[in-house]
Parts: structure tokens; C-alpha cells; sequence
């Protein structure tokens, strides 16, 4: 498979990429560890004129600590996440999440810019992002801008960046000492994208659920928030009826499509199972 | 399409191609390069069978743009192996254990091997299972081809002074 014929840049900036980006307009595309854009490209669903390679910008790499958030470099890949130990202590959901995407040779060159950014609902990273509070931070030539995860994705490849623009970064609020944590993807196989997933971030105090943000991951055409459900379980004990409730609220906002993975009902109650299976993990890791 | 000028390090060789954006890193090794052992097997950065190692990475080069690599270190199958000749641990793992069958996934999986060898030394059975999660085996040997994995941990485990001096 042998893609469509485009020139390829490599800038050393952020500012020099982003210029790039607008000189070469609207056919140009960023690339940042390749593993979506390049397999489209060889099926010829996409033809870019130029590839934008985002390797070379050493600002795009790192994972620090900011005050109270942390701050991803878009170009940081997912094997680097897992190796993270500021990540593991700080922000455990990650490396678990990172974990689960694809095998390790996709890990070692698969960004998390990349998961979060391009706007397929199939992708991992953004129903956490969503369920982390996180924001993007966007380059483009006219300068910088933040948006929230929770307003960055608008449909299916369709999110709040516009062409010419770049993530940079991802700004993750640290998560309280103690909060409880999981990630529960349904694959048929190692490698696969979710047949459903389920993000749960909470915390836990004097034994009832104090906050709670709950993401569902390829139930819909963007990564879905699931404000009822975690409302519904915040300031219970997690009891089976409650659970139950929570299920039924989050199963209740997908629409999932019929695809080799499963129907769309079967999907919408994987959802609602795995939301149960999260919050009783996170609830067990709570301290 | 203008072709774009690349230097990079092919198994321990410095090398100079003049090469068009498009082209894939196998499509590079295989036909510029005559390097014919990593595989095209799936060409769609799921069965592994291209693997590479690309900077201390094990990478699918079928989902890598040759000028990508451009000043890179790559190791291929054909640079595992000794200049002697002498067979590396991995590789007599897979003979000694009957690590393959019809053989068309081994060079991916003793790639990605001589990477996970590298982080991990002394692998568990599941570590290791994991760590070829991304090399799909068609004749289903992976039995075989974990104890392989695991015949030449042990190996080099004893032979850790002589690998050192490298």
C-alpha cells in the first residue's frame, strides 16, 4: 500500500511549524506519531499535500509538574507515559489507559496529542481527558489558546481546532492524594480499539463518594461525558441500586453505531457494565 | 515528487538514499536497501511481522515514511547476528526451542525480542506474552516461540559479562 505522493517538512519550533501549517494551507497536515494518519493515508482516505512532522520540536516532549496541574507534551509517546513515574504516583489513569491502546510497538511511537487531538471517538485518551477535567493547549500562527476537553470534541473528526492550529500541550488538574481511578476497556483482542470504555476518576471520604466524573469511550460520535451517572453516585456509598441507577443513566446517552464489534444494544450495556466494573475498582483504590 | 536526501545507520552501516516522502521505512529496507528479512506481512501495523528497531524502539516499519528515520540507528534481523556469523541468543532460542514454524513471523518477533530482552532482562511468562502482544504468529506457535523468548533470557543472563564488553 503505497500512499498518495506529498512533501514532507520538518520544522525545529512549535512557531516555525505553525507557520508552515498556514503558508501551506488547508491540505497541509501535522504528524505526530502517525499510527491514525499514516494507515489512512495508505488506504487513500487521506491525501495530504504536505506532512507537517512534529518529531523534531523538542518543546512538544516532557511530562512536568506545574503547580497544581500537569503538563503533557503533545509529542510524548504512550510508552512514555507508562514509564512515568510522576504520572504513576500522581495521575495512575494514564499509564493503565496507555496500557490498554494497541500493542507495544504502536506504544512507542503513538502519541498522546495524537490519541487526543485528531477527534476519533475510537480513540482512548479523550473520554480520560474528559473525565480528568483536562485542557488543550493550541498553537496556531496567530498565537496560543487553551480549550477545555470537555469542549474540544464537536462530532465524529470533529473538534474545536482549527486547520493551521496544533495541540502543544495537555494540561491534566493533579487529581487529589487518595482519589480512586479506573479505566475499563471491552476489546475482542489484544490491540483493538473498545468495543465500549468506561473512565472513572472519584473520591472517596467518611465512606461516600465526594466527587465523581465518569467517560464513556466509543459509545457515540464523540467521547461522552456522563454528567448523570456520576451525580446520580455522588454522595452515595456506591450501593447496588445506586450502581444500577448510574448504569441506566449512562447507558442512556450513547448511541452507538452497529459495527463488527457488536450491535448497538450490546455496546450501550458493555457501557453500563463497565461503568460499574470502573467505579467499584476506583472506589476499592479510593483511599 | 521530489526525492529527499537521508542518512541514517542500518545495522551498524552508515547509509546515504535519496528517497520519495511516501515511501514506507520496509518498503526502504526491503527494495533500496535489499534488506529482505523484516516482512510484509498484514501492512496494516497489526501482525508485526516488519518489525524494526528504530532508536531503542521496537517500531512497525510499515507505518513509518522512510524519511522519518532520516538520522536514525536501525537494527534489522540481517543485524542481530554476530559479524561473525554467530547465531544471537534469540536467534538460537528459536532454533533450539522450535520457535518457528513456516518462519515468516520470525524475523518480527526476534526483533521485537532483542528490544524486550533489553528492558527486561528476566521476563515472566505473561511479561513476555505482552511483550510480542503485537506480533501475531499465523501457524499459532507461540508456545515455542515463548520459550525461545525465554531460552535466550537465560542465556544471556549467564553470559552478562561477555554481552557488557560489547
Amino acid at each position: 500500500m503505497i500512499p498518495s505522493a506529498f512533501a514532507y517538512h520538518r520544522p525545529k519550533s512549535v512557531n516555525e511549524a505553525v507557520a508552515l501549517l498556514a503558508e501551506l494551507g488547508e491540505d497541509a497536515r501535522p504528524l505526530a506519531g502517525g499510527h491514525s494518519l499514516i494507515p489512512i493515508m495508505k488506504l487513500r482516505l487521506a491525501a495530504p499535500s504536505d506532512l507537517v512532522d512534529l518529531a523534531g520540536i523538542a518543546d512538544l516532549k516532557g511530562i512536568r509538574e506545574d503547580g497544581s496541574d500537569i503538563v503533557i507534551g503533545a509529542m510524548t509517546t504512550q510508552h512514555e507515559l507508562i514509564g512515568s513515574d510522576l504520572l504513576a504516583g500522581k495521575v495512575p489513569i494514564l499509564r493503565e489507559t496507555a496500557l490498554l491502546i494497541a500493542d507495544p510497538q504502536v506504544r512507542y511511537v503513538g502519541t498522546i496529542g495524537g490519541n487526543a487531538a485528531n477527534g476519533d471517538p475510537i480513540n482512548d485518551m479523550p473520554a480520560v481527558m474528559l473525565a480528568l477535567d483536562a485542557t488543550y493547549e493550541l498553537a496556531g500562527k496567530g498565537g496560543t489558546r487553551k480549550v477545555a476537553a470537555r469542549r474540544y470534541y464537536r462530532g465524529t473528526y470533529d473538534t474545536a481546532i482549527e486547520p493551521g492550529e496544533i495541540l502543544t500541550a495537555i494540561r491534566v488538574p493533579t487529581p487529589p492524594s487518595g482519589h480512586g481511578h479506573a479505566y475499563e476497556k471491552l476489546k475482542r483482542k489484544v490491540g483493538d480499539y473498545a468495543t465500549a470504555a468506561a473512565a472513572v476518576v472519584l473520591t472517596i471520604s467518611g465512606g461516600t463518594v465526594a466527587s465523581c466524573a465518569i467517560a464513556l469511550t466509543n459509545v457515540g460520535e464523540t467521547p461522552l461525558l456522563a454528567e448523570e451517572a456520576a451525580a446520580i453516585v455522588t454522595g452515595s456509598r456506591l450501593e447496588a441500586e445506586t450502581v444500577k441507577k448510574a448504569m441506566a443513566a449512562a447507558e442512556a446517552i450513547t448511541a452507538p453505531a452497529s459495527d463488527r464489534r457488536g450491535t448497538p444494544q450490546y455496546r450501550t450495556k458493555v457501557a453500563g457494565v463497565l461503568v460499574a466494573r470502573a467505579l467499584d475498582r476506583a472506589k476499592a483504590r479510593a483511599a | 515528487m521530489a526525492k529527499t536526501r537521508i542518512s541514517l545507520t542500518v545495522n551498524g552501516r552508515e547509509v546515504e538514499e535519496l528517497v520519495e516522502p511516501r515511501m514506507l521505512l520496509i518498503h526502504f529496507l526491503r527494495e533500496q536497501l535489499n534488506l529482505t528479512g523484516p516482512h510484509i506481512g498484514c501492512e496494516t501495523s497489526h501482525c508485526g511481522a516488519c518489525t524494526v528497531d528504530l532508536d531503542g524502539k521496537s517500531v512497525k516499519s510499515c507505518t513509518v515514511f522512510a524519511v522519518q528515520a532520516n538520522g536514525a540507528d536501525i537494527v534489522t534481523i540481517e543485524g542481530i547476528a554476530a559479524a561473525d556469523g554467530t547465531l544471537h541468543a534469540l536467534q538460537e532460542g528459536f532454533r533450539e526451542m522450535h520457535g518457528l514454524q513456516c518462519g515468516f513471523c520470525t524475523p518480527g518477533m526476534i526483533t521485537r525480542g532483542y528490544r524486550l530482552l533489553q528492558e527486561n532482562p528476566n521476563p515472566s511468562e505473561e511479561e513476555i506474552r505482552v511483550g510480542i502482544s503485537g506480533n501475531l504468529c499465523r501457524c499459532t506457535g507461540y508456545q515455542n516461540i515463548v520459550k525461545a523468548i525465554q531460552y535466550a533470557a537465560a542465556k544471556l543472563a549467564g553470559a552478562t559479562v561477555q554481552e557488557a564488553a560489547e
